[in-house]
């Protein structure tokens, strides 16, 4: 292949067509790993036995006449996703005392049955309660355009992995915006599904009502080459809504006539830095998108989705808090305990005004199709910075990061986030988001930015 | 039911400080008193979050979605 770093569907082209086998590019993935992580410490584990056996059954494959959509192209999955064989840690010193998981998380399963191949697995922030990408055990990833920043969290190693060209293709997980400040941090495409699309079976929650996982790449026809393989019924996730898959790729080139789009202002306009806002100006001039709307309520939106995050997140390591304490990252282990102590009548209205909130807001698409907001309010910051000031607060980074995306998956749109690189500094993210279940849309959406050069993203120079 | 919350004031730090010494036995915890700064930090914060939640006036029949679809 010419292309130094090609996308996941670019080498599942080129597999198919046996110009090049998965065993080669498995092998030459895992090489990068081996030279390269060390700088952006991404990966927990690296799976080369695993993996070359899995290259091979692909060649396999494609030699008796199969075609699979992501023939021998390298993934890896933030290690709260079950992987036979290891403990799904999960961020956490604690969960590396589990037992090693017996099977592969199904969206694993699925993106191996189209032909992608696991090489290993990805540091995240403790038990996804995190923004930046630190983690007092694993150490913090580092941001492959540059090293003294933030990766975002808490797929941390998820935008590491792929901003730095070792794995064209990663899956993470969102609760309050765990893919998007990621892609936004690290100059990435990622795509948060709608709440309920993809099962989340075989991986390790964090707060049920708000979970979802997804993957990040450079392309948005990767986004959409993988969502695909993943989606589809599963009655092991009592959230997965069971719907048929609905492919996106076959029209992601559809273009953009006829969409109706529009900024979100308000709450989404406010307390970011100039960047966030100009990234956004800079992707609604290339849309067309003249209007402005606001989410009504957006600000108690986000601050609902806090208070469900605290306490569903506390409640769920209510056991570990009681006699394991002192063996958690300090910085989330004060926030979970906090969370155990929140009375239930400000859970329950908080989860009332979800259910408020999702019928305001598709009235808002009613007019709609499409709404623009940034994915994060600043760019980058360095690893170990605790505050910034945003609109002349002073405020903490961690929990302060997730301010646009908070309200978005507190009602589970879906969410294409797409880079934007404002000048020859660090990147900064645009959310696209659309209707529930139309990912085709957000889809297409970054897609077409991709092709009119306004999103891209480019492997670091390490 | 109309709102009240919009007339108490915030929770003080000797609010704070005394929920903090109540509540954990609820829930079987004790709080570390190397932990309880941050604790108390996060809960300030959480409590302001769901201020703003509780003050928002919502019909008695808006209730939550039992499985929640987007």
């Amino acid at each position: 292949m010419s292309n130094e770093f090609p996308t996941a569907t670019e080498i599942a082209a080129s597999v198919r067509a046996r110009k090049t086998s998965a065993r080669e590019t498995t092998a030459a993935a895992l090489a990068r790993i081996a030279a390269l992580d060390h700088k952006v410490n991404s990966f927990t584990d690296v799976l080369a036995e695993r993996a070359l056996a899995a290259a091979d059954r692909v060649d396999a494959r494609v030699k008796a006449g199969e075609a699979p959509p992501l023939a021998g192209s390298p993934f890896a999955v933030k290690n709260l996703f079950d992987v036979a064989g290891i403990a799904t840690r999960a961020g956490s010193k604690i969960n590396r005392e589990r037992a090693p998981a017996t099977e592969d998380s199904i969206l694993i399963r699925r993106l191996e049955q189209a032909g992608a191949v696991l090489v290993g697995a990805l540091n995240m922030g403790e038990y996804a309660y995190d923004f930046t990408g630190e983690n007092v055990h694993d150490g913090a990833a580092r941001n492959p355009h540059d090293l003294a920043h933030m990766t975002g969290g808490s797929s941390s190693g998820s935008g590491a992995a792929v901003a730095a060209g070792l794995v064209p293709l990663a899956l993470g997980s969102d609760t309050n915006g765990s893919i998007r400040v990621p892609a936004s941090f690290c100059g990435l495409f990622g795509l948060k599904p709608t709440y309920g699309r993809l099962s989340r079976a075989g991986t390790f929650p964090f707060v049920a009502s708000l979970d979802h996982l997804g993957p990040l790449a450079r392309s948005a026809a990767d986004l959409a080459a993988s969502y695909d393989a993943m989606q589809g019924p599963d009655p092991e996730d009592p959230a997965c809504a069971g719907r048929l898959p609905e492919p996106a790729a076959k029209e992601i080139d559809k273009g953009i006539a006829g969409l109706r789009i529009a900024t979100l202002g308000g709450h989404f306009a406010r307390m970011g830095e100039p960047d966030a806002f100009a990234a956004v100006t800079r992707v609604a001039a290339a849309l067309g998108a003249r209007e402005t709307v606001e989410l009504p309520e957006a600000t108690r939106a986000r601050a609902a989705a806090y208070v469900i995050t605290a306490a569903e997140g506390a409640t769920l390591h209510l056991e570990r808090l009681r006699t394991r304490a002192a063996d958690f990252d300090p910085d989330v282990r004060d926030r979970l305990l906090a969370g155990a102590l929140i009375p239930a009548a400000w859970t329950i209205a908080a989860q009332k005004l979800r259910r408020w909130y999702r019928t305001r807001v598709l009235e808002v698409f009613e007019r709609f199709d499409v709404l623009l907001a940034p994915a994060a309010p600043v760019r980058a910051p360095k690893i170990g910075q605790k505050t910034f000031v945003l609109d002349g607060n002073t405020l903490a980074v961690r929990p302060n990061i997730g301010i646009y995306t908070q309200p978005i998956s507190f009602i589970g749109l879906p969410v294409g986030a797409v880079p934007v690189w404002l000048d020859k500094g660090l990147p900064i993210g645009v959310q696209v988001i659309a209707p529930p279940w139309r990912e085709d849309v957000a889809l297409r959406v970054a897609y077409a930015l991709e092709r009119g050069g306004v999103s891209t993203a480019p492997v670091a120079a390490l | 039911m109309p709102p009240s919350d919009s007339s108490t004031p915030p929770p003080d730090d000797a609010a704070l400080d005394a929920y903090i010494d109540a509540a954990p036995v609820l829930v079987g915890l004790v709080i570390d008193p190397a932990y309880r700064d941050g604790v108390k930090t996060h809960l300030r914060a959480t409590a302001a979050a769901a201020r703003l939640v509780l003050e928002f006036p919502l019909d008695d029949e808006a209730e939550p979605a039992p499985v929640f679809r987007p």
